[in-house]
């Protein structure tokens, strides 16, 4: 595939004495899809938490675009063009939309001072853009009353605001109805035919099935499976091979391999 | 996955696409409902006070349209105001600060003490502010990188650098009887047409301070550090740092008050701040600024801070004995947070 967008090597975090990674080795290059799956503490959230860097790793190293970054930290990893989706969202719920979209980047000139007009046009531009129209808000609505799925299309506009280059969805259709959740699909689509990439995390198999052109299968901690969309024949063998990986012990009499 | 081209439309009108782009303006928009909804939780403040004075002066015409009374208030408001105002950035960052009068105190006497050696007071105004910023960025410390709760360690600061003072003066007081010769004095705290000019000041820092919390990058991040923490941390917001720097704000705002306090009374007292404590915590809530964090109102603090002190004068002046000043003060900051719920049920 096209060019190496990021890439980790040897990434381990332990947290005191548990080892939440031990040893991970992940690229995503320029408009692909990784789907990165595993069971309830496999280490997904972890991970995306030092891609974005809210976590820092214990050891390993972190490129972009083949050169190693330095004191890798939340700040950095949007410089680099990396955007999250959290999975709780990340949202302040008291705030206006327009506050949450800028969180963290305020469009400011002289002294600090906010550019309020210009913060406003653009969220704005960004609602528009995800086709998030919508009578019954503004971009001054307080983002406590909007919907799952509205809330969800806030943290969306935030991560496509820069143009950013690799944009991570933690488990983006938890929670939301049907036609959200095709929505969210209908976002991931459009992201990649602008040559964008995406890690979608998800618990559903089928949804990251349906999606990723590469997956990734993490299980405490470690990658155990890496495999593309070709290399697959159907989301059951993915599954498949989860359960095996997650109980080897009850399908070792069956020669499982 | 089969394409569903017609995004379908939930009860509410949510999630549909294309059709928002010609619709007519949306109701929040209009200029006056935008202007209204934006200043909500003051303007809430500013009914109440605006009630409380019409049963004052309804129960005593006379006294309440002599502008002695005024006069009197706005005398010793400005202290309430440097306190007040800073006290809600750090009530909105969903921290607490109980040390601002020990503060106060503290850089009143540096104030003082500058003064006294025979240097101009404006040095001495520069120093104060020096020194309550350094007691603010050390509270701010112990509290963020100690990560100390907020309520417990900033009351054990006050008791702790209150102490230093009346150890280090013996409790003495400092007059500074040439103060008012001087240009300082002149411009800060004399009186103009029977206006004491530091209720400008005053005023002055409190619209300054409204902008700096609505339309400034470290306002809307004190809003979302109280807000959120965790998600401002995910967003690249430092969220230590702009809690660290709300202690410094607060450390400003309380030498500010300490060297105004000095000015207006010719005299730093070792217990100069020592009775602020209470009517400034009231003034923050009784102004609309809740407790949880992350929302707040600057104008309504100073609001707040209006009503308190119009409470005692009030009373008496309506022609009630000193004893009701207590009850009054209280049924007031009930009936104020009342009403605040009634007025933040959009928020929660």
């Amino acid at each position: 595939m096209g060019e190496r967008l990021i890439e980790l090597r040897d990434i381990a975090k332990s947290f005191g004495r548990v080892y939440a990674l031990g040893g991970i080795n992940l690229h995503v290059d320029k408009g692909e899809v990784v789907g990165l799956i595993g069971d309830n503490g496999a280490g997904k959230s972890t991970l995306i938490k030092i891609l974005s860097g809210v976590l820092k790793p214990t050891s390993g190293e972190i490129l972009v675009r083949g050169r190693p970054v330095a004191n890798w930290n939340a700040a950095k990893s949007r410089e680099a063009g990396i955007e999250t989706v959290f999975q709780d969202r990340a949202l302040a719920v008291q705030q206006t939309i327009v506050t949450n979209i800028f969180m963290g980047r305020e469009l400011s000139g002289f002294f600090g001072w906010l550019r309020v007009a210009d913060e406003e046009r653009e969220a704005r531009r960004l609602m528009r853009e995800i086709g998030f129209t919508s009578r019954v808000f503004t971009p001054q609505s307080i983002v406590g009353q909007l919907s799952g799925g509205e809330r969800q299309g806030v943290a969306i506009a935030r991560a496509i605001y820069k143009q950013a280059d690799l944009i991570i969805l933690d488990e983006p259709t938890t929670a939301l109805s049907l036609t959200e959740t095709d929505k969210v699909f209908h976002f991931v689509r459009q992201v990649k035919a602008s040559g964008r990439s995406i890690i979608f995390i998800g618990h559903n198999i089928y949804h990251v099935f349906d999606i990723a052109d590469r997956f990734v299968v993490l299980d405490r901690g470690t990658v155990v499976l890496e495999t593309t969309r070709a290399e697959t024949a159907s989301a059951e063998q993915l599954i498949n091979f989860m359960q095996r990986v997650a109980h080897p012990a009850a399908n070792s009499g069956a020669g499982a391999q | 996955m089969t394409d569903i081209a017609e995004p379908k439309q939930d009860k509410r009108g949510h999630m549909t696409t294309g059709a928002g782009s010609h619709d007519p303006i949306h109701p929040a928009e209009r200029p006056m409902r935008r202007l209204f909804l934006a200043n909500r939780a003051w303007l809430g403040t500013l009914g109440v006070f605006v009630v409380m004075m019409a049963v004052f002066i309804a129960a005593n015409p006379r006294v309440f349209s002599s502008w002695g009374l005024y006069a009197s208030v706005l005398t010793t408001l400005p202290v309430a105001l440097f306190l007040t105002v800073p006290l809600v950035y750090i009530v909105t960052a969903a921290e607490i600060d109980l040390s601002f009068p020990a503060t106060m105190g503290f850089a009143g006497w540096i104030f003082a003490l500058v003064v006294q050696a025979g240097y101009d007071p404006f040095l001495g105004i520069v120093a104060a502010i020096l020194t309550g910023m350094a007691l603010g960025l050390l509270v701010g410390s112990l509290v963020v990188y100690a990560n100390l709760s907020s309520l417990i360690a900033t009351l054990g600061m006050n008791f702790m650098l209150r102490g230093l003072i009346l150890m280090l003066t013996q409790s003495k007081s400092i007059a500074l009887v040439t103060l008012d010769q001087t240009w300082a004095y002149r411009i800060f705290s004399s009186q103009v047409y029977g206006v004491p000019l530091q209720i400008l000041w005053a005023l002055a820092f409190v619209f300054v301070c409204a902008l700096l919390y609505n339309r400034h990058r470290f306002g809307v991040q004190v809003h979302v550090v109280g807000d959120n923490p965790d998600s401002a941390n995910e967003m690249g917001v430092d969220v230590k740092r702009v809690r660290v720097k709300a202690f410094v704000f607060m450390g400003l705002g309380a030498a500010l008050a300490g060297v105004f306090s000095t000015m207006i009374n010719f005299t730093w007292w070792p217990t100069s701040g020592d009775g602020y404590l209470l009517p400034v915590l009231a003034s923050v809530f009784v102004g609309g600024t809740p407790t949880w964090g992350g929302i707040g109102t600057v104008v309504g603090g100073a609001i707040g801070a209006l009503i308190v002190s119009f409470i005692q004068t009030g009373v008496v002046g309506a022609g009630l004995s000193g004893f009701y000043v207590q009850f009054f003060n209280g049924l007031i900051i009930i009936l104020s947070l009342i009403g605040h719920r009634w007025n933040q049920v959009r928020y929660r």
